[in-house]
């Protein structure tokens, strides 16, 4: 194998015994970049002066980025064109652990514009490519950095979660995806689209990877007030392989009609792999399932309106005056930059989240939407009671053609129905390879654990891994 | 229901200028997306406390002590338009 197609564990080894130098990893990566990305298009840009190389760093790693995480003196986008042309002044605090431990930071990668859709179409420099089939969509948001690591255009990277951003896409892509409890990265630096859903997280190619990763970003960090302020453990000691007497819930809400045929066989599959470990697989029921996506379109629009007020020509980015008019006035530059910077499902989402909070619509959309999210938290809480951990699929279908679903947004929303209630509940979730389907597409399964049990989540997930191979299998171009 | 001129009445509100081919597509997807969310009007929330956020945190204060922020000059040079290092804009008041 390549170097660029290597974990970083596996990286790791061989620079710390001399064979290989950082220089020789991030070649190959680069390489590899040069020789696919115009077909991927997993790159906004990428990043000509990245850190100093240091093999004695802990993990020098090459890692991609998603356009919504500052980095000093470095554009940031949000694939939008109303940033275009933003240089941060400042790192986002994830940015800079991972300076700080020695990360090789490889280019930022598309996303859908804010983060807001399912398919990384949305993105207003063009769209990403599946790895897999460049035919497909990658998933979104984060469909670059997940597309990044699928065609081993980097060895890890980075991306945020707010309805499912990582972990559908790691499915689609069939690469390790997790969105950790609300709280435990910093958002310091990351560009807001929903306060209280969003929240950073890793992409690799294995568990053992992703729980490397975690250990460099997670963490309080007193410039986030959200983050929490809750000790930090080594995940790589999570690693075990032993699922002997714990509990895996099976929702049954979850296997609903949409759910594709090969995508339940290859759950049925994992769920044989798990009991023959020694899990005990148990029915459970999460009664407020059907109600997620409505909750989420509500309360995360409602957000989004807000966070993205700041967007005005004011200050940075795109100001745009109207045409027709000699003399502007303030909000004409408001109203013009606003129209001329987002794109349309980003003119849906403000629109939307701004009708919910509108006078007369409040109570009957907004609050309703705080009390259903109250709902859901309860029945993870419950079921949590009785099981350690919940397994279900990522996503119903695997991945979609380009162009499939971008005429209607509902659709669109509705294949992130396994992933929105994580985010409402808080609770952290990872996706990670279980199947192929015949068209040679992966299949992601998702675990969930209750906060701040991440170990958990690598525990099983570990044991999952070393008992199969998907994780083993390798992206090819012509 | 969604009529058009909701449509603009709430962009109105989002400070967004539409162009005149845009409202009739925004009416059509917000309309079946506002159709979809009315399914929350089923349920029962009578005595259910909203959840604002997902991790119970009230009031996170810290100490008043001066520390180190972004340089102004530097940082000025995210501006689209300035004088005397502050944003310049459209005059408010005639």
């Amino acid at each position: 194998m390549n170097l660029n197609e290597l974990t970083a564990h596996e990286l790791i080894d061989q620079i710390s015994s001399s064979q290989i130098s950082p220089q020789d990893v991030h070649k190959s990566v680069r390489d590899q970049i040069d020789a696919v990305d115009s077909k991927v298009k997993a790159y906004l840009r990428l990043n000509d002066n990245p850190q100093n190389y240091d093999a004695a760093s802990p993990y020098p790693i090459p890692i991609a980025i998603k356009d919504n995480m500052c980095m000093q003196g470095i554009e940031t986008t949000c694939a939008s064109k109303i940033l275009q042309g933003f240089k941060s002044p400042y790192d986002a605090t994830v940015i800079r652990k991972l300076k700080d431990s020695g990360a090789i930071l490889v280019g930022n990668t598309n996303m859908d514009e804010f983060a807001f859709g399912s398919s990384t179409e949305n993105s207003a420099f063009g769209p990403t490519r599946n790895p897999w089939n460049l035919d497909c969509v990658p998933g979104g948001s984060s469909g670059g950095s997940a597309a990044a690591v699928a065609a081993n255009e980097a060895i890890w990277s980075i991306g945020s979660d707010t309805g499912g951003s990582i972990r559908q896409p790691a499915a689609f892509c069939g690469v390790v995806g997790l969105k950790p409890t609300y709280g435990r990265v910093s958002r310091y630096g990351l560009i807001a689209f929903a306060s209280s859903l969003d929240q950073i997280g890793p992409f690799t190619k294995d568990v053992r990877d992703s729980a490397m990763l975690l250990n460099i970003i997670a963490g309080y960090d007193p410039m986030d007030s959200t983050s929490a302020d809750v000790p930090v453990p080594d995940y790589t000691k999570a690693l075990t392989q032993d699922v002997s007497g714990l509990k895996i819930g099976i929702p049954k809400e979850y296997f609903i009609d949409g759910l594709d045929a090969e995508v339940k066989a290859a759950i049925d599959e994992s769920i044989k792999v798990l009991k023959d470990c020694g899990a005990e697989f148990v029915e459970i029921s999460l009664p407020h399932t059907e109600y997620a996506v409505a909750t989420y379109y509500i309360v995360a629009t409602a957000e989004a309106s807000s966070n993205l007020a700041r967007f005005d020509g004011v200050q940075y980015g795109l100001r745009s005056f109207p045409e027709k008019v000699r003399k502007s006035s303030l909000i004409d530059m408001y109203e013009e930059s606003r129209d001329q910077g987002f794109g349309p499902e980003s003119k849906r989402r403000i629109m939307l989240g701004t009708y919910s909070l509108s006078s007369g619509y409040y109570d009957a959309y907004y609050l309703r939407g705080l009390k259903v999210r109250t709902l859901i938290k309860n029945d993870f809480e419950k079921a949590f009671e009785s099981v350690d951990a919940i397994l279900t699929p990522t996503s119903p279908t695997t991945a979609f053609k380009v162009g499939e679903r971008s005429d209607d947004p509902l659709s669109m929303y509705l294949s992130d129905i396994f992933t929105i209630s994580a985010n409402l509940a808080g609770i952290p979730a990872m996706s990670m390879p279980c199947g192929f389907s015949q068209d040679g597409l992966p299949i992601g399964l998702q675990l969930l654990t209750k906060a701040f049990d991440e170990e958990m989540l690598f525990r099983i997930a570990h044991t999952y891994e070393q008992n199969t191979e998907w994780h083993k299998r390798r992206t090819k171009f012509n | 229901m969604i009529s058009e001129d909701d449509v603009k009445y709430v962009a109105g509100l989002s400070r967004i200028y539409l162009q005149d081919h845009e409202v009739g597509s925004l009416q059509k997807d917000l309309e079946k997306i506002i159709g979809y969310v009315e399914k929350l009007q089923k349920l029962d929330v009578t005595d259910i406390e909203p959840t604002s956020h997902a991790l119970p945190l009230t009031n996170v204060f810290r100490d008043d002590e001066i520390k180190p922020s972004l340089d102004r000059t530097e940082t000025m040079k995210i501006a689209v338009d300035q004088r005397d290092g502050a944003f310049k804009v459209p005059k408010v008041i005639e």
